[in-house]
């Protein structure tokens, strides 16, 4: 006990250099140490000595790989959750007929047999506030041939109808709380299935950091990364159907939908290719995130619609290796 | 209850809502209000004589729906009663009607159904998301797609990157030009046997013919030349196999070795010819 409380140093360090629990000569673990001052003194030498070890053993695997040479056993594989995700059932195969046909007939078919040009509405809840204008705008510009209505209290079925006489192809739903969109509705007219997204991280074209000049006209290209399953096949070509058919490659931009974990990410940039090796982008255009919450069969109608797919906390949110897009 | 600047009144058959002498329920022993139930208004009046009798105390009667039939009916029943109670039930039971249009009316518009935020769950998701964006690596994705996609020409002709499909198709062509090279070798050698042959025939016919003669020592020449210069062919080509640069000039000796050839044959046509 004398040695443990006065002197201010010599408690633990001055033991071997061994595990925590050593058991002769009898040493006092760090935490047991009532001053906060020393107990923190005496906790960073220990940190330190952690490190130390750790280096040198890293230190002495790679000597022994290198002596190894050709023989050396393959470097290990670290663990992702993407690497430890749980096999989705759904994940589609690039040569399953089956998914090509139900995708040759489903409700894109008559936008990727180059039938339809994409035409999109895009509005909001009630009453927005001046960031969601701003955003609607923005994404205006980012979508070809997109057009912005206000909604002063109108009801979506009856603009549905409406839409659809007049030829749009897509609605796009921005809701607002908190004077902030957190929330979007997709949904593809002519009676096709409707997507409700929790919406996060909206970023303004003048929040991003080091964005080039306004997107232009011209038809961006698009990039559907991580898609997987068959409901994130369908997204993927929800997604895909808003934007025109052929992208015009003197534009030299690029809008980006990247799923991970279920979060899909959204970024519009403009690139160029420096050689052929190398390739320069610049974020230009808004970004947000979005996760799905639900998927409706029909067009938007919340009470009787059929759902293909919600999202059901308790179900599937048991683990944290398995996403479902 | 007191706020501020008002006095309030908690009573539930209060006319006007405030707590004066003038206004209170309790206060006073003629008092009459009107109040609404499932949308339907009524007038409730209190009198002296039932003051003994607590459940008796209010009386109730309907009001009309019809609003001005509704006003007449106060008045009826509120004849002889002081001024100020009758104005004021009055003056009740047209806010009361008019917010029960009001009602009616936003009951047919699209009601906001407010859904309850889970604080621990918004976290959550805000914690998953990060995570998820850094996991991502966007930057590098959309680079190594992009340049996926140049590699498989989708974007034709617009990008003048010559070296690499260049080399490419260096490499095709010198692979060509090798299995080419390999079978004009065995072609050549064919017509070396050929042509050893054709000098065995021919010297079995040269003892009939000068010119004959003077071919094959021509042929034979030419074929030594040749097999020289194949041999230096193979040289070089051994040689430019382990070099890929040496591959082109060694390349070009070839067409000069056909031409020589066939330049020299063609005095001999011609010698025949004469």
């Amino acid at each position: 006990m004398a040695g443990q409380g006065s002197g201010a140093v010599p408690g633990d360090g001055a033991g071997p250099p061994a595990p925590e629990r050593v058991l002769f000569p009898p040493t006092f673990s760090v935490s047991e140490i009532k001053n906060k001052q020393r107990r923190h003194f005496m906790f960073l030498r220990w940190k330190q000595q952690q490190r130390k070890e750790k280096l040198a053993l890293k230190k002495k695997r790679r000597k022994e790989r290198e002596a190894l040479g050709d023989k050396a056993p393959p470097k290990a594989v670290p663990k992702t959750i993407e690497n430890q995700r749980v096999y989705d059932e759904t994940t589609v195969d690039p040569n399953d007929e089956e998914v090509a046909f139900d995708e040759a007939t489903d409700e894109f078919a008559p936008y990727f047999n180059r039938q339809t040009v994409p035409k999109i509405l895009i509005t909001t809840s009630d009453r927005p506030r001046g960031r969601t204008v701003r955003f609607c705008e923005q994404l205006a510009t980012v979508i070809p041939n997109s057009h912005v209505y206000y909604r002063r209290g109108l009801a979506l079925k009856r603009i549905i109808p409406q839409c659809i006489a007049r030829d749009f192809t897509d609605l796009i739903v921005i809701n607002e709380d908190r004077k902030i969109p957190n929330g979007l509705v997709l949904s593809h007219l002519p009676d096709g299935p409707t997507a409700h997204f929790r919406m996060s991280s909206v970023r303004l074209r003048k929040e991003i950091k080091r964005k080039g000049k306004e997107p232009t006209e011209h038809v961006p290209e698009v990039i559907l990364n991580n898609f997987t399953t068959r409901l994130g096949h369908s997204i993927g070509r929800m997604f895909a159907a808003l934007f025109p058919h052929d992208p015009q490659f003197i534009g030299r931009q690029v809008a980006t939908f990247h799923n991970q974990r279920d979060y899909i990410f959204f970024r519009f940039h403009r690139y160029i290719f420096k050689s052929e090796k190398k390739v320069g982008i610049q974020e230009l255009g808004p970004r947000f995130t979005l996760k799905l919450r639900s998927l409706q069969k029909g067009t938007f109608d919340s009470k009787y619609g059929e759902y293909e797919w919600i999202h059901k906390r308790r179900e599937m949110d048991t683990s944290r290796r398995r996403f479902h897009l | 209850m007191t706020t501020k600047t008002q006095n309030f009144c908690r009573n539930e058959y209060n006319l006007t809502g405030l707590c004066n002498r003038s206004s209170c329920p309790l206060a006073n022993s003629q008092y009459a209000t009107v109040r609404e139930e499932k949308g339907r208004c009524y007038l409730y009046m209190k009198t002296i004589e039932r003051a003994a009798f607590p459940r008796r105390l209010w009386e109730r009667v309907l009001l009309s729906k019809n609003y001005e039939k509704a006003l007449e009916e106060i008045d009826e029943n509120l004849i002889y009663w002081p001024r100020f109670i009758r104005h004021k039930c009055k003056q009740r039971f047209t806010k009361i009607t008019q917010y029960l249009i009001r009602i009616r009316k936003l009951t047919l518009k699209r009601q906001r159904k407010l859904v309850p935020l889970r604080r621990k769950i918004e976290r959550r998701e805000n914690r998953r998301e990060e995570k998820a964006l850094v996991a991502a690596q966007l930057d590098n994705a959309i680079e190594k797609e992009l340049l996926e996609r140049l590699k498989q020409d989708t974007y034709g002709d617009i990008y003048n990157f010559p070296i690499h499909a260049f080399d490419k198709a260096l490499q095709q062509q010198d692979a060509e030009s090798e299995s080419e090279s390999d079978a004009e070798r065995e072609e050549e050698d064919d017509d070396d046997e050929d042509v050893d042959k054709r000098e065995f025939v021919e010297a079995e016919d040269s003892e009939l013919s000068d010119f004959e003669d003077m071919d094959k020592l021509e042929t034979s020449s030419e074929e030594e030349q040749e097999e020289e210069e194949e041999v230096e062919k193979k040289a070089s080509h051994s040689k430019s196999k382990g070099k890929t640069p040496l591959k082109g000039p060694a390349r070009r000796k070839r067409p000069y070795i056909e031409i020589e050839y066939e330049e020299e044959t063609e005095p001999s046509t011609k010698t025949k010819a004469a």
